[in-house]
């Protein structure tokens, strides 16, 4: 046992450099060559203001697109899911109190499961496709635009990617609806 | 939905597709041969073994290797325990994270040694970018470790009787320095061109759009991320691991990530086949493992793609499946489909909350931990399967009245005592950690997040991930008490050296023992007749000895819905 605790620390120590190291500041140098210098992408609204575009708002006014439910409540120095079982009689009456007031805020819409599901990150920053037409009556309504108007505005923000599921980013559409609004 | 469905199906194809070059190439790089790579990598091994001291001719038998294996093993937890004791004064912590407590410090040592990452801390706000790099860092040298293990269970199986299994340290170093980090850095280039932060600074203050303000922890991720996928250990970066958008940004890191995680498993087969020289062996193991991967994964795609039936009848559409726990940018199928690829490799890495999950998709990650041999975990993953292989020699043996023998080495009662004490192992330290858990409520039940028989589920997770060295859970479970971080910290170290020591162990006795040519009575491993044999064994040791908790937990829940 002996002969080998000697090579085994001086072999850790030069794999740390190797690994740790020279691999981080491959990556490191790699990400600097990319325009936003590997700090994730950012956009920025008609003021100028610029924002993280992956990390989910919280949105939760009449006149924006809502964003999901959050169990973080949307702050990105945390992050997770409610992880409540689907049976969990306490889970089930909270999602019933969304659908509820979702109902109420959009009479007469369809609802789709992700507006009244928390996502497991708690910072989803996407909604469906469902999700943005069932709300795009409220937000005619409240923002004194044609309902057509808003309606083109979700479909040239679907984001339709070759594989996996349609979505759409609630953050770029919502900046794209005040930038309408002006 | 049909864009999604392609989406898992052009998913394990391009795994399958190129997991063939690389296990030929894995064979190579273990067998010493040459690959076009040999002028970068020759001085560069060179240089580490001079460094280290190390000749990397020197033969070792297969006691040798498992000594050099645990000492320097035992060196990473030392180190572990003091960074993570003192990240608070150490650098690179802008956030001012504060040090570890003991006991959870060693849960996070432990766990990240035995490639298993069960984090019972949050990536924000429960270690310093010190300590995140050091974690990184045993991530890959736990892998490399794992597949040192099976390059010398591959040695003993060449033609021929041999004394010696190769030597730990060159296989463990070239398992880094030709496998895993040159496809980690391709990994992390993807992801980095995919929007994944790399930096050093801390957190960020975000003003909303709606006016709120917020905080934004990044780091590092596109080099963490890689080699937790590849080396299947799965320690996210942050709390909610690849669910969270800058850990896992799109459908395309989704997809990398996905892939980097059962390309070893799936190459470490075919290269087994490809080193001794019995390509279909390869191929028939591969198929086993993939029957059971696909009996699991498919039932869980469609039950998630059919919604919470609870939800739905409350006026809600099913048509996005189950959504509680879920990301839109992933959707329900393929988070399914990650569900279960990440329980039956040992990666235990996340896309989506499992607790959330339909009671028996939950049953299913659990099933695929029990198994914990369809592909598994990073060359540990082989030699689990390697134990089953074992296992039903001896029944197939016994069934026809002849010596076992496999490859030509007869299985005799030594191998048998130590396979079967692997084989049983891993239900004891489940069912008795899960029956520990259920009968002390005083130290327990204040952690469970979900009432009746989900927190029954949510505490055999727990036990079932440690002892599979997985790492995902149901993550509910308030698991950063002295009683988890401890209880767990020992199943994970059990289940993790004595599966290594005791295929490493059978392979180096049966690999001395006298080659036996092959006759018209020998027993074909390679057949599908085989293949069934062992499928069986495996399904007859995990269904029988879980039976009875997945009735408590999973199936009763499922029953109870309303």
């Amino acid at each position: 046992m002996k002969q080998h605790i000697l090579p085994a620390i001086r072999l850790t120590l030069v794999l740390m450099i190797l690994c740790v190291g020279i691999y981080s500041l491959l990556l490191s140098g790699f990400a600097r060559l990319t325009p936003e210098k590997g700090s994730g992408e950012k956009i920025t609204d008609g003021n100028g203001k610029s924002y993280y575009a992956n990390i989910g708002q919280r949105f939760d006014t009449t006149i924006y697109f809502n964003s999901r439910p959050s169990a973080v409540a949307y702050n990105a120095a945390g992050s997770g899911g409610s992880n409540k079982g689907p049976n969990n009689p306490d889970y089930l009456k909270e999602v019933q109190q969304r659908v509820d007031d979702f109902k109420q805020k959009n009479p007469g819409a369809s609802i789709p499961a992700d507006i009244v599901t928390a996502s497991g990150s708690g910072l989803d920053p996407d909604i469906s496709v469902a999700a943005a037409n069932a709300q795009v009556a409220r937000i005619a309504a409240a923002r004194k635009l044609s309902q057509q108007t808003v309606q083109q505005l979700v479909n040239k923000s679907i984001d339709r990617p070759f594989f996996g599921p349609q979505k759409i980013n609630v953050l770029k559409l919502n900046i794209g609806l005040d930038q309408l609004s002006h | 939905m049909n864009t999604e469905i392609l989406g898992i199906i052009v998913m394990f194809v391009l795994t399958l597709l190129l997991s063939l070059p690389l296990g030929r190439y894995i064979a190579k790089v273990y067998g010493n041969g040459r690959t076009f790579l040999d002028p970068v990598f020759n001085p560069l091994e060179r240089l580490l073994f001079k460094c280290g001291g190390i000749n990397p001719h020197k033969e070792q038998n297969w006691k040798q290797q498992l000594v050099a294996l645990l000492v320097i093993n035992l060196i990473w937890f030392f180190l572990g325990m003091f960074i993570l004791l003192n990240q608070s004064w150490l650098p690179l912590n802008p956030d001012h994270n504060p040090n570890q407590t003991p006991d959870q410090a060693f849960n996070t040592t432990i766990s990240f040694l035995v490639n298993c990452n069960l984090q019972h801390y949050s990536g924000e706000t429960g270690v310093s970018y010190f300590s995140q790099l050091y974690l990184m860092f045993l991530q890959f040298v736990t892998a490399a470790t794992g597949m040192a293990a099976a390059a010398a269970v591959f040695y003993a199986f060449r033609k021929g009787t041999h004394q010696t299994l190769g030597n730990f340290y060159n296989a463990f170093v070239k398992s880094i320095t030709r496998i895993l980090l040159p496809i980690s850095i391709i990994i992390g280039m993807i992801l980095i061109l995919n929007h994944t932060p790399m930096t050093f600074e801390g957190k960020q203050q975000m003003i909303t759009l709606q006016g709120d303000t917020t905080y934004v922890s990044t780091g590092p991720v596109a080099a963490f991320v890689p080699i937790k996928h590849l080396g299947t250990n799965g320690g996210g970066f942050f709390g909610a691991n690849s669910a969270h958008p800058l850990e896992n940004v799109n459908y395309i890191t989704n997809m990398t990530q996905m892939i980097a995680q059962m390309l070893i498993p799936f190459a470490m087969v075919f290269a087994f086949g490809q080193f001794i020289n019995r390509r279909k062996l390869g191929w028939a193991i591969w198929c086993v493992m993939t029957l059971g991967f696909l009996i699991l994964c498919i039932p869980n795609i469609i039950m998630e793609m059919h919604g919470n039936p609870n939800i739905t009848a409350m006026g809600v559409s099913p048509a996005l499946g189950a959504m509680e726990g879920k990301e839109v940018r992933f959707g329900a199928p393929s988070s399914a489909y990650w569900s279960i690829a990440t329980t039956v490799i040992s990666t235990g890495s996340i896309n989506s909350m499992h607790s959330s999950y339909m009671p028996l998709s939950g049953m299913n990650m659990l099933l695929a931990m029990m198994t914990n041999c369809f592909y598994g975990g990073c060359g540990v993953g082989i030699l689990n399967y390697f134990i089953f292989i074992i296992l039903a020699v001896f029944v197939s043996g016994l069934m026809v009245g002849r010596t076992p023998e496999f490859m030509g080495k007869k299985i005799e009662a030594r191998e048998m005592k130590i396979a079967m004490i692997v084989a049983l192992l891993h239900p004891l330290l489940i069912l008795a950690g899960t029956a520990l858990a259920a009968a002390l409520p005083s130290q327990t039940a204040s952690t469970l997040a979900n009432p009746g028989f989900h927190g029954f589920s949510e505490m055999l997770y727990e036990y079932t991930s440690s002892a599979a060295n997985n790492g995902s859970g149901f993550e509910g479970l308030g698991d950063n008490t002295p009683w988890w971080n401890i209880s767990t910290g020992f199943v994970l170290i059990l289940s993790r050296y004595l599966p290594i020591i005791g295929p490493v162990a059978i392979a180096g006795i049966l690999g001395a023992k006298k080659y036996i040519p092959e006759s018209a009575g020998t027993l074909k491993t390679d057949t599908a007749t085989f293949g069934f044999m062992v499928f069986a064994v495996i399904v007859i040791v995990a269904a029988l000895s879980f039976f009875p908790a997945l009735t408590l937990g999973p199936i009763a829940e499922y029953f109870g819905m309303g």
